[in-house]
């Protein structure tokens, strides 16, 4: 068995009076993508801080590729890479200077791989930029390939894609997706939940600083959520006295597990004459599971 | 595209190489205002003090005023830059985030410190060496011991270094920075005989300067051009020394724990 990519343990971490992880137990395998979500506030960025040696935690234990953070941080760090969530840039430097002096930091002179991951991340025209010059998206770009200059085997990535457009977003993607399938491990947090249901093999959800969901995304989505059945009916208050939820646009929609609920409910809709006018199939998504797994929690 | 290779080889000293190198880039690039304007302004001093005092005033006998006051600005430019680099420095980055992009990297505290400390002497000594070369026809220094006049810049240059690394982790916003400089190493160089000799001053003053550290680096800066001084170069060597090992330690330690940067 090979080493885990991520090994975290009973990790903790206060903030004055707030619990911001409260006991963390995670293992991620070598490449893996994998999914860390959450709703604001819940630990993500810290657990990702922690592992990056930027927050000290009160206690646990952080591995990257088997190396201990603090004891071994030298070659925990040279195989981790972080794209913060925070959209910061040095206004002193081109693109390539800021590659290449993040390259020299970690003792690299990466200048053919530096112009790869420019190719990869469309900022070769943008090379020689100062970065002050660079929209928001380009710098978030530029984020991902400074993470990316000493070539980490495992990659994480904190919210890449918030303010960034479609375009660059599918570009992202596929590009991480690339390095995926060389086998760097990917971790990734989003709020998009449709992105991380697309990437992400596996999933853990945090709620205030505690995990509290942890499994491939197909298990997530076939343990919690359900199909829906959106119906238009002459008359939507029969849909309601059989169990139907009426939404905001005049729909009436029925949860259900097995396709064989469906037949029977036609049946009584018919029977009941409701008046079917209309009708839609919702395939259960990481959206319902999330705020299912939400309020259990 | 990226493949999994082995990373491409690595100097064990690259990594604080290229902090240095950045460091020196980040002051050179506005140079205009890193090290001209520091010149200028040392200039601006020595005009109007030699022109008001250079006749009525000697020193030590026999040397005129303007020869006297030119080692003390010299060096009151460089330990001011050298403080200004890595105060403003760090905290620059502190306050943008771009930290980050030098903590998440395998550097260690120590190299951190040695980057941040040698681009201040650096920027200190071109500073110093600037209004040096300006100063230079307009009044005699005869140089009497060049070595001393090294060795006092560089402690200097890396003690103020020091205290900018320090004041800049501490502080969160550019007015406690400011607050810093203007309470601290402001009063601390004006008030060290970089204007006069001590041996002028009421008996009380005198006393006061000798509890200033920056007192011994003038003076003993001073004693390498002319080969006379307030103190023995001996004393200010071993206050100066002292104060270098005490500060460095200081701030290793506080590097070693994070403080403030890894929270
Ligand atoms: N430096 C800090 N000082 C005090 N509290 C902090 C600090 N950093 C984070 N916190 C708190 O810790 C909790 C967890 O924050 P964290 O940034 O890890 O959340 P997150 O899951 O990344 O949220 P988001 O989705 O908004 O990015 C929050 O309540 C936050 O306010
Ligand atoms: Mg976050």
């Amino acid at each position: 068995m090979s080493l885990p990519a991520i090994r975290v343990s009973a990790l903790t971490k206060r903030y004055g009076g707030l619990q911001a992880l409260a006991g963390v137990d995670l293992e991620i395998r070598q490449g893996e993508f994998f999914g860390l979500l959450g709703p604001n506030g819940a630990g993500k960025t810290t657990l990702i801080s922690a592992l990056a040696g930027l927050v000290r935690p009160d206690g646990g234990r952080l591995e990257v590729m088997g190396h201990d953070v603090v004891a071994d941080y030298r070659q925990a760090r040279r195989a981790l890479g972080v794209v913060p969530q925070e959209l910061v840039f040095d206004p002193f430097f081109s693109v390539r200077e800021l590659l290449r002096i993040q390259a020299g930091y970690f003792g690299l002179r990466a200048d053919a791989w530096i112009d790869e991951i420019l190719e990869g991340l469309g900022l070769t025209a943008k090379a020689n930029v100062n970065m002050r010059a660079l929209s928001g998206g380009m710098k978030r770009r530029v984020l991902v390939a400074q993470a990316l200059v000493h070539r980490p085997p495992v990659i994480v990535l904190d919210e890449p894609t918030a303010g960034v457009d479609v375009e660059l977003r599918q570009g992202l993607w596929q590009f991480v997706r690339k390095l995926n399938e060389a086998g760097h491990t990917i971790v990734l947090t989003t709020h998009y939940l449709e992105e991380a249901e697309t990437l992400c093999g596996r999933i853990a959800m945090l709620k205030s600083g505690r995990v509290v969901a942890l499994d491939t995304t197909a298990n997530l989505l076939e343990r919690f959520a359900t199909h829906t059945l959106h119906t238009r009916l002459a008359q939507p208050q029969i849909g309601v006295a059989l169990g139907g939820r009426a939404d905001e646009d005049g729909w009436v929609d029925f949860a259900f597990d097995q396709f064989a609920e469906v037949e029977v409910l036609l049946a009584r809709l018919r029977e009941a004459g409701a008046g079917l006018q209309e009708m839609r199939l919702g395939e259960p998504d990481l959206e319902r599971v999330f705020v299912e797994v939400m309020q259990r929690a | 595209m990226p493949e999994l290779l082995p990373p491409p080889r690595e100097s064990a000293l690259t990594g604080f190489r290229t902090l240095l190198h950045k460091e020196v880039l980040r002051f050179w690039k506005v140079g205009f205002q890193t090290v001209l304007a520091p010149v200028l302004n040392a200039m601006l001093f020595l005009l109007i003090f030699s022109h008001v005092l250079d006749r009525h005033v000697t020193v030590y006998g026999e040397v005129s005023y303007g020869s006297f006051l030119v080692p003390g600005l010299v060096m009151m430019s460089l330990l001011q830059n050298a403080f200004a680099n890595s105060s403003s420095s760090l905290i620059q980055s502190k306050i943008t985030g771009n930290i980050i992009f030098m903590l998440l990297p395998p550097l260690s505290y120590r190299e951190f410190y040695a980057a941040y400390v040698l681009a201040s002497v650096l920027r200190g000594l071109l500073v110093g060496v600037g209004v040096l070369l300006v100063a230079w026809p307009l009044v005699d220094l005869p140089f009497v011991h060049p070595l001393w006049i090294l060795v006092f810049a560089l402690l200097g240059g890396a003690i103020l270094g020091s205290l900018g690394v320090i004041a800049g982790i501490w502080a969160d916003k550019f007015d406690q920075l400011a607050g810093f400089q203007n309470f601290l190493i402001l009063p601390l160089t004006m008030l060290s005989g970089v204007f006069y000799s001590i041996h002028s001053l009421p008996a009380l003053w005198q006393r006061i300067s000798h509890a200033n550290p920056f007192f011994y680096m003038i003076d003993g800066f001073r004693y390498g051009f002319f080969g006379h001084s307030d103190v023995s170069p001996w004393l200010s060597l071993a206050v100066v020394g002292v104060s270098f090992v005490l500060l460095t330690a200081l701030t290793l330690a506080l590097l070693a724990r994070g403080y403030k940067l890894r929270t």
